[in-house]
């Protein structure tokens, strides 16, 4: 893998959970293959895998045992209340799911929703994780604690304040925009996609562009300030240090917040479970597979939907890390 | 880390302090608990009426049960999803539920509840008003009891009807409604949001209007056959659709459900509402606590639900909560002697005094008490004996959510293409060819 960067300067700090690490020549692999494998190598990895066994059987439990489940049910025309009427019907699932419009308009729904307010949350965790870094060091702590609070509030809690904020009856946002030409202060903000849709982003991208900022940080915190030192010596200005020496080398944290991110805004439920339940437009795709496995208990269609859900997660976690070379490992060359 | 052996003292204090610990919680009630079984009792959410009844059926049961309350989620959709799920999986705790009535035939029909045995149903309905024993029965047979019945009455400003000329001792049409609304530029109190209110105020429109939702409610998912379109589900559209288009719901009826109609209609635009009886507790509470203004009250009038058709008698929403026994709980029979007790309609009438809910017993009414606390109880009365169940059917779920979806936004529907729109959606979700 390419990920190292090729203007990272070539000191490589020493991985203080590896003690073999320090002697090893950059780039993991070789190093790897060329270790000789003592007994004490061998004990090691025994150990290793008596450690972390408990953790994959239970992995293996707990993700891999419902997902083939959840295919093999996708199969089936299965009701809940009806176990008796159970019958294989292949993909006939699959085909109902793709060829309905409210599918498509709940996968299109979830991806606005997903590439707004990933594109939003980046820009300004972007400039929330240089206030945090530059911050100085007596105010700090401060200013980290106040970035992070809303993702320390639960998501339904946070919700549930978007919602009353807006909400026409008990809201106090269209009396305090009620003074903008045009803008009536009776607007119904969620008898309507566009503005539930709008009111739904404000609320993710404030919820979550703490976790992005505090990833970028840690992409922040990895530049040396000499390399922004020498070019400001060499004359660049701010502009050009930030785009020519900063961002390239923080190209793994950036690629990694908007994976995760990404990964998590796709999941997106719930908001729109608590401020419109899916109404007017803004059903998103995890919803679908709510109602339909557990409010109308068709298990087979629920999981048909589950199942694509999955494989679209599945399919921007591969283009991630295939196309755009996320490497999830950290930049020291994916040992891990 | 390794501790020095405990001196023969030590051991003796421990082994004391132990006895005393033993005895302690035996003495305070968990030893003779064990003997006596545990009914749980499965509530929806309200003002303590059903824990306090659980309560005093505990004391009188003598020890031969003690009832615990458990209390489901807050909205009808999710109360079904835990319930059927807990009943789906075989859950041995189901004892008692509190059911509303149109999700029972979704649960009767795959066997989940355990049959009413004779001697409880001729006991438990005697005096039963005619509109909540059908809530209670799938194919004929009695499969929950009912506990208590709900409907909805028409509730009016005094000022308004009066500068209308309405006399409202005579029924009302919806047309009249919308009349007054549109000329004194007011607004009317009703669901336009997209949630099963919704499907409560459509379906006592088409009942109303003599029409049904479905015309064989207990057919099979591939028979179903809907009454959307027709001249009475025509009429039911139209007036939700001059409602909506014209703004006479207020600004927010599109996510207006039981509790926001209420607030409009208590506010300055008030005129009419439909809505059920809670709203006359809720509001002498916000005047109690001085949030609206002493007056309100006396300008408040009820009466019945208003007609779709001039000369037709109206049918009215029928709500209310019917109790049933899980086919796996361990202990039926108490739980039907537990549901006998419950149901009394002494524990009606106070059920109705304290939190509101309107007995579905006749004789429950005849308390003096009851007309104090709730003058419009004749009303309720005589509204239950011409209320309408909603469609009862197993995929009443899937029904009701496509009528939501079709008839939400209010302002969206047209009085020509939605009712046909949606009787065939319905139909074709029930067959499995569409999403919902």
């Amino acid at each position: 893998m390419s990920a190292v960067p090729t203007n990272v300067p070539a000191v490589d700090p020493v991985d203080p959970a590896d003690p073999h690490r320090g002697s090893a020549p950059p780039g993991g692999s070789r190093g790897r293959r060329k270790a000789p494998t003592s007994e004490r190598a061998k004990a090691e990895a025994r150990l290793g895998w008596w450690l972390a066994g408990p953790a994959f059987v239970i992995m293996v439990a707990v993700i891999f045992y419902p997902v083939a489940q959840a295919v093999w049910d996708s199969l089936f025309s299965y009701r809940l209340t009806a176990p008796a009427d159970r019958e294989f019907i292949g993909l006939r699932n699959y085909a109902t799911i793709l060829t309905d419009g409210v599918f498509w308009s709940a996968l299109g729904v979830t991806a606005l929703i997903t590439v707004v307010t990933v594109f939003v949350e980046l820009i300004l965790g972007f400039i929330l994780a240089m206030i945090m870094h530059k911050a100085i060091k007596s105010t700090r702590g401060l200013v980290r604690t106040v970035i992070l609070v809303p993702y320390g509030i639960i998501t339904v809690v946070s919700a549930y304040s978007w919602y009353y904020m807006f909400s026409i009856d008990s809201g106090y946002v269209n009396n305090w925009l009620s003074w903008l030409p045009g803008f009536s202060d009776e607007l119904n903000w969620f008898a309507q996609g566009g503005t539930s849709l709008v009111v739904i982003m404000f609320s993710e991208i404030w919820k979550t562009t703490p976790f992005i900022s505090l990833l970028l940080l840690a992409g922040l915190a990895q530049v040396p300030d000499d390399l922004s030192e020498a070019a400001a010596v060499d004359g660049a200005n701010w502009w050009q240090r930030l785009s020519r020496v900063v961002l390239p080398n923080m190209k793994a944290a950036i690629m990694v917040a908007v994976l995760f991110r990404a990964l998590d805004a796709f999941r997106v439920f719930d908001s729109i479970f608590i401020m419109t339940n899916g109404a007017y437009g803004t059903e998103v795709l995890s919803l679908l597979a709510y109602r339909t496995s557990i409010g109308r208990l068709e298990i087979g269609l629920g999981s048909a939907i589950s199942v694509v859900l999955f494989l679209c997660v599945a399919l921007i976690a591969f283009v991630a890390i295939k196309v755009f070379n996320v490497d999830l490992a950290g930049s020291k060359g994916g040992r891990k | 880390m390794r501790q020095s052996r405990p001196s023969g003292r030590h051991t003796r204090r421990l082994a004391s302090a132990a006895v005393v610990a033993t005895a302690a919680l035996v003495l305070s009630g968990c030893g003779p608990a064990e003997d006596t079984p545990v009914l749980t009792w499965y509530t929806n959410p309200d003002d303590g009426g059903q824990a306090t009844i659980a309560q005093q059926c505990t004391e009188a049961a003598d020890g031969a049960y003690r009832i615990e309350t458990s209390i489901l989620p807050n909205d009808a959709a999710s109360q079904r999803e835990q319930l059927t799920r807990r009943l789906a999986a075989g859950d041995t705790s189901m004892d008692i539920m509190s059911l509303d009535p149109p999700f029972i035939p979704e649960l009767a029909e795959p066997g989940f509840l355990a049959p009413v045995p004779e001697d409880v149903a001729s006991s438990t309905t005697e005096d039963t008003l005619e509109g909540a024993l059908a809530g209670a029965t799938w194919k004929d047979n009695l499969v929950t009891v009912p506990f208590w019945a709900n409907t909805q009455l028409l509730w009016y400003r005094e000022s308004v009807a009066e500068e209308a000329g309405l006399n409202m001792d005579e029924p009302v049409t919806w047309d009249q409604l919308i009349e007054v609304a549109r000329d004194q530029e007011k607004e009317l109190g009703v669901q336009g949001a997209r949630a099963e209110s919704m499907t409560v105020w459509l379906n006592a429109l088409v009942e109303s209007a003599g029409g049904h939702i479905l015309e064989n409610p207990e057919a099979s998912a591939a028979d179903v056959q809907t009454g959307l379109d027709t001249e009475a589900g025509r009429q039911a559209a139209q007036i939700i659709s001059t409602i909506g288009q014209e703004d006479l719901g207020g600004p927010g009826l599109a996510t207006q459900q039981e509790n926001e109609a209420m607030l409009l209609f208590q506010g300055d635009n008030g005129s009419f509402m439909v809505n059920w009886p809670f709203v006359w507790p809720a509001t002498n509470a916000a005047v109690e606590e001085g949030a609206l203004p002493e007056e309100l009250p006396e300008d408040i009038g009820w009466t019945l639900y208003p007609r779709v058709v001039e000369g037709q008698e109206p049918a009215p929403p029928l709500g209310g909560i019917n109790l049933g026994v899980g086919a796996e709980s361990e202990h039926p029979e108490l739980a039907w002697q537990a549901i006998e007790c419950i149901v009394t309609p002494e524990h009606q009438t106070e059920y109705f005094i304290t939190n509101g809910n309107p007995p579905s017993s006749a004789s429950a009414f005849d308390d003096p008490a009851v007309e104090e606390a709730f003058p419009m109880a004749p009303t309720i009365r005589e509204s239950l004996s011409l209320a309408a169940p909603r469609p009862q059917t197993p995929y009443y779920n899937e029904v009701s959510t496509a009528i939501q979806q079709r008839f939400t936004p209010p302002r969206a529907v047209d009085p020509e293409s939605t009712p046909a729109e949606t009787g065939q959606f319905i139909m074709e979700v029930l067959r499995g060819e569409s999403l919902l």
